[in-house]
């Protein structure tokens, strides 16, 4: 399945957000996660399914004034 | 002590954690200025999440109240979006809202603004407004739910400082008790001294520390500057005179003739 992942195409086998995440090796309780622009919660990621074409934003706590 | 949504802390300076030489002097400038909450931000993971856990864990070491933002958004959803985030990540209902509405001056869109913070507002949220110091935007600010203020007193990062005096004490005088953080725009503990002395609750402060030549010793001078400034506003200051008033007195003086 092709997904749009922070903007980076990605050919990947996963069909859940929480698989997706494992599979390009993202861990951490700190990551925060939206497709098409809606908030998933980590509690709901597993239950996240995703679909060909969704794109997905991996947001991480970075340095902000 | 300042009440922000009934969490109270004893500091009044309120810091950024951008732009730091390195980590370690981050650190000593959150440490020597005393600040009790530091502004984060969220943004794309590149590296499976080890960029994020390094610069994470140093914030909870400090054990600081953390205040997530929305930097960089330019529209209502996008902010949305992103304290939602960010409140999933942080664990907190603080939100930092900021809708950019011009590239150069990152002045905020006012109406974008208000929008969002009447949406947050409604989801739960305990929202930080960056706004302008425009009267009737923080008169819809307050209609929308917000409890805290946080007007500029110049652009983001300009070190202009107060620019308009005038409006900050219009808003300070028609919401005496809404707590106000001046957020943006200060260049120099002279600037917090000032905006203190006008009666405001706080300041936010970013760029002024990280870039100063030493940022250490620049988050000790204001903090010492807010402190001042708090100080004499609840002193009671004179107020200016176009006459000169002797000091010492005029009765009793010798007369040599």
């Amino acid at each position: 399945m092709k997904l749009l992942v922070n903007g980076e195409p990605h050919e990947v086998s996963a069909q859940s957000l929480d698989a997706l995440l494992a599979e390009l090796e993202f861990e951490g309780e700190w990551l925060a996660t939206a497709v098409n622009s809606e908030l998933v919660r980590a509690t709901e990621r597993q239950d996240c399914l995703l679909s060909e074409g969704d794109r997905i934003e991996i947001l991480t706590p970075k340095q902000g004034g | 002590m300042l009440s922000l949504y009934g969490t109270k802390v004893s500091s009044r300076v309120l810091l950024g954690t951008a732009q730091y030489p390195s980590p370690a002097i981050l650190m000593d400038a959150i440490r020597v200025s005393g600040t009790e909450i530091v502004t984060v931000s969220l943004r794309r993971e590149m590296a499976g999440g080890k960029s994020g856990d390094k610069f994470w864990s140093l914030i909870r070491s400090l054990g600081t109240h953390v205040l997530p933002n929305t930097a960089g958004c330019h529209t209502v959803k996008e902010a949305v979006l992103t304290a939602q985030m960010a409140r999933d990540v942080f664990a907190t209902d603080w939100i930092k809202l900021e809708v950019i509405g011009n590239h150069d001056t990152l002045q905020p869109d006012v109406f974008a603004l208000v929008e969002a913070a009447r949406i947050l507002c409604g989801e739960g949220f305990k929202v930080f407004p960056y706004t302008t110091d425009d009267l009737i935007v923080v008169e819809r600010l307050l209609e929308a739910g917000c409890e805290v203020l946080m007007p500029w007193c110049a652009p983001i990062g300009s070190a202009l400082g107060p620019l308009n005096l005038h409006a900050l004490r219009s808003l300070r005088g028609n919401f005496p008790d809404v707590p106000m953080i001046i957020d943006a725009g200060l260049g120099r503990p002279s600037h917090a001294a000032t905006v203190m002395e006008l009666g405001f609750d706080a300041i936010l402060l970013n760029t002024a520390v990280a870039k100063a030549g030493d940022p250490v010793a620049m988050g000790g001078a204001f903090a010492k500057a807010v402190d001042a400034g708090y100080a004499a506003f609840h002193a009671g200051m004179l107020e200016p005179r176009d006459v000169a008033v002797p000091s010492t007195p005029v009765i009793g003086r010798a007369v040599f003739t």
